[in-house]
């Protein structure tokens, strides 16, 4: 996972509340059995539509997205997480996050930005009066900037120290490696062993 | 360490302590086993590739194919794409990362819960995981066993780890001697039907009492194996000279000096006189009758000798909406003798009931009788050794002659994911763990029972034990 600090992206308004990861990811995709490669999958419904945002020149190369509030609600699917990022997005801003995609977000190193409602208002009217225009997400202090608007978003200390270490959950747990080693050199001779093969 | 009485799951917890957490952070514990299928591994598998990472522990980790399989014609391509391509991922997956795996048409595959413990993996006092609820089958033997999700299985694939929440300890008391007839199904279905479905969570069983210490290690791998449908995190007994018996000689099982020190440590494994558990149930062996379901989760049982009980009976309005949503669902009206429900088919196999002592007393039911007109009845060993076996006693003649079919092993009709399916509207007796809606197929109704009910069911047609075919 890629450490996280200043970060520059075509911002996207996403005018739409309560966007489930139905709506993010639909189900029909969960059969593939790879972890990337969920670009196309994102938004897939909703991409038939022409006028539908990311199908508009001016945001097709998205990175950071500006939605309505209840952003990630519904099934807990990684999937969603992973479609935003394959599109290309590092950062979502919402007034409020369902806590499971938030949570899975931190995980795969992408930043969840809560803004106020006036926040939000406030981001999209300077994109809509700009179409492509770049958000700065600025992590460490804790800002969006686009054009001469800068407001704070909030994000909790953890996800953010691991977003900015780039520690994924495994990256996280082998900070102890030398502890698994101390243990594995301690395991006594009877524990199973599956190789060699017995039959 | 102080010398405080500790439980069972305590103790093995303990002994894999790897790092303890600190600040509400979860402790990281070590993983002696981890069992892999085809379903819930290729984005863990993918996940590695993209980090660059490989799998720590090859000679900790064994794979499997069975959600998938066919259990007919297995020498023909899978025709189901899905499947097929989960199955070819797990096997590119294992040769690029060092993985010992039993593909289907190996005498060693079959269903991961059944294979572990076959090969004297599975041991006491030993943790293993798989992307897979039923893993607290292994429970039987005193590991701590549990299933996990896609991310948890790519984390031990890379870390032999697993960071785990503190769990809290129920006691399940079994006391008494069953009488004949009833089985370790019977009183798991009765324990889940007390204590709700929702009844286990955030907790590890610990199944204790001398109907459990009379039961063999299959008998206890069923009760373990359906601990997660009273919502458990794992099911556990305690080892016992039974264990050790059955281990004993296992491909697996320690040697020699070896074993002679796994079994002094394992001695020392069960719950301390004094130990609390923050739980206790009671369960009377000597008044059980065989158990079965009536509605769509694994809490909605009754005594076979008993009636489909009325939405009325339930005082909680949640369970009384279950029971009306379940009754229609599963078409029957309150009140019918559970006796009198004709199934259309009767599946005896899972990683529930499909070991080689469950389709021995099943084959000794129906020896010599005639089935039931028009029933179907799907036999699918747990595992190609268990059917292997079951030939070498002759019990693949018993069934084949009674009308059954002999199928190859796998999880089959347990889960509608392969072709062996219930058509909808289709009733099952089923040696399963899941009666939920359309788990056996769209639209499929599924009454779970034992073997021997499997058994005579298969016999007359409606659900019935041995008892019923005496009386004939
Ligand atoms: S037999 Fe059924 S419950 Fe067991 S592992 Fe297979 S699908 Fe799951």
């Amino acid at each position: 996972m890629e450490k996280f600090t200043v970060f520059t992206g075509t911002a996207v308004p996403l005018r739409r509340s309560n966007v489930d990861t139905d709506q993010i990811i639909p189900a029909v995709y969960l059969k593939r059995i790879t972890k990337t490669g969920f670009d196309d999958a994102l938004f897939a419904a909703w991409r038939n539509d022409p006028e539908f945002v990311l199908n508009q020149d001016a945001y097709k190369a998205g990175q950071v997205l500006i939605a309505g509030p209840d952003f990630g609600t519904g099934s807990s699917r990684e999937h969603a997480v992973w479609a935003l990022r394959d599109y290309g997005f590092k950062a979502v801003l919402s007034s409020k996050f369902a806590d499971i995609f938030r949570g899975n977000s931190g995980k795969q190193g992408l930043v969840t930005g809560v803004i106020s409602d006036a926040d939000t208002e406030r981001l999209w009217a300077a994109i809509e009066a700009n179409p492509g225009i770049a958000c700065t997400i600025d992590l460490p202090n804790q800002t969006a900037t686009i054009g001469d608007l800068t407001v704070p978003f909030e994000i909790d200390e953890y996800t953010k120290w691991r977003l900015m270490e780039g520690l994924d959950d495994i990256g996280l747990t082998l900070r102890d490696e030398q502890a698994i080693t101390d243990f594995e050199a301690k395991r006594e001779a009877w524990r199973p062993k599956t190789l060699p093969a017995k039959h | 360490m102080s010398n405080k009485p500790l439980t069972l799951a305590e103790k093995v917890w303990n002994d894999h302590l790897v790092a303890k957490g600190e600040n509400g952070a979860p402790d990281l514990l070590y993983i002696d086993l981890h069992l892999v299928h085809e379903v819930t591994s290729p984005q863990a598998f993918d996940g590695l590739r993209l980090a660059g990472r490989p799998v720590r522990r090859p000679d900790l980790t064994i794979a499997t194919e069975d959600h998938n399989t066919p259990t007919w014609d297995i020498d023909k391509p899978i025709a189901d794409v899905t499947s097929r391509t989960q199955i070819n991922a797990l096997r590119e997956n294992a040769k690029e990362f060092g993985i010992r795996i039993h593909s289907l048409g190996d005498v060693d595959q079959g269903i991961v819960h059944v294979v572990g413990p076959q090969l004297g993996l599975t041991m006491p006092g030993i943790t293993v995981v798989c992307g897979d609820s039923h893993t607290s089958t292994h429970g039987a033997f005193g590991a701590l066993a549990m299933g996990i999700g896609t991310s948890e299985v790519e984390h031990v694939l890379a870390t032999q780890t697993l960071p785990l929440k503190p769990f809290k300890t129920m006691a399940i008391n079994v006391e008494g001697t069953l009488r004949p007839g009833v089985t370790a199904k019977d009183i798991i279905l009765a324990v889940i039907a007390k204590i709700g479905t929702g009844g286990g969570q955030g907790y590890v069983l610990e199944y204790r009492g001398s109907a459990i210490r009379a039961l063999s290690m299959e008998a206890r791998m069923t009760i373990c194996n359906m601990s997660i449908e009273a919502g458990a995190r794992a099911g556990m007994v305690a080892p016992d000279e039974t264990t050790f018996e059955y281990l004993k000689g296992r491909p697996h099982a320690p040697e020699g000096a070896d074993w002679d020190a796994a079994v002094e440590y394992w001695k020392t494994l069960p719950t301390d006189e004094g130990a609390k558990f923050d739980a206790e149930v009671f369960l009377d062996a000597d008044t059980l009758d065989p158990f079965v379901t009536w509605g769509t989760n694994p809490g909605q049982g009754v005594s076979l000798l008993g009636s489909v009980p009325s939405p009325d009976d339930f005082s909680d309005p949640n369970e009384r909406a279950a029971a009306e949503r379940a009754l229609e669902y599963m078409d029957l009206k309150a009140g019918t003798p559970m006796r009198d429900i004709r199934v259309d088919t009767v599946f005896l196999g899972s990683c529930t009931n499909s070991r080689i002592e469950d389709l021995r007393a099943a084959a000794a039911v129906i020896k010599g009788q005639k089935k039931a007109d028009g029933l179907r009845f799907m036999v699918v060993p747990g595992s190609a050794r268990v059917r292997l076996q079951a030939e070498a006693e002759g019990l693949d003649q018993v069934f084949k002659e009674f009308g059954a079919e002999w199928r190859f092993a796998g999880c089959s009709m347990c889960l509608g994911m392969n072709p062996d399916q219930l058509a909808p509207g289709e009733r099952a007796a089923s040696t399963s763990n899941r009666n939920f809606e359309g788990r056996q197929g769209k639209g499929s109704r599924t009454h779970l029972v034992s073997p021997l009910v499997a058994a005579a069911t298969a016999i007359r047609g409606t659900l019935s034990s041995p008892a019923d075919l005496e009386q004939n």
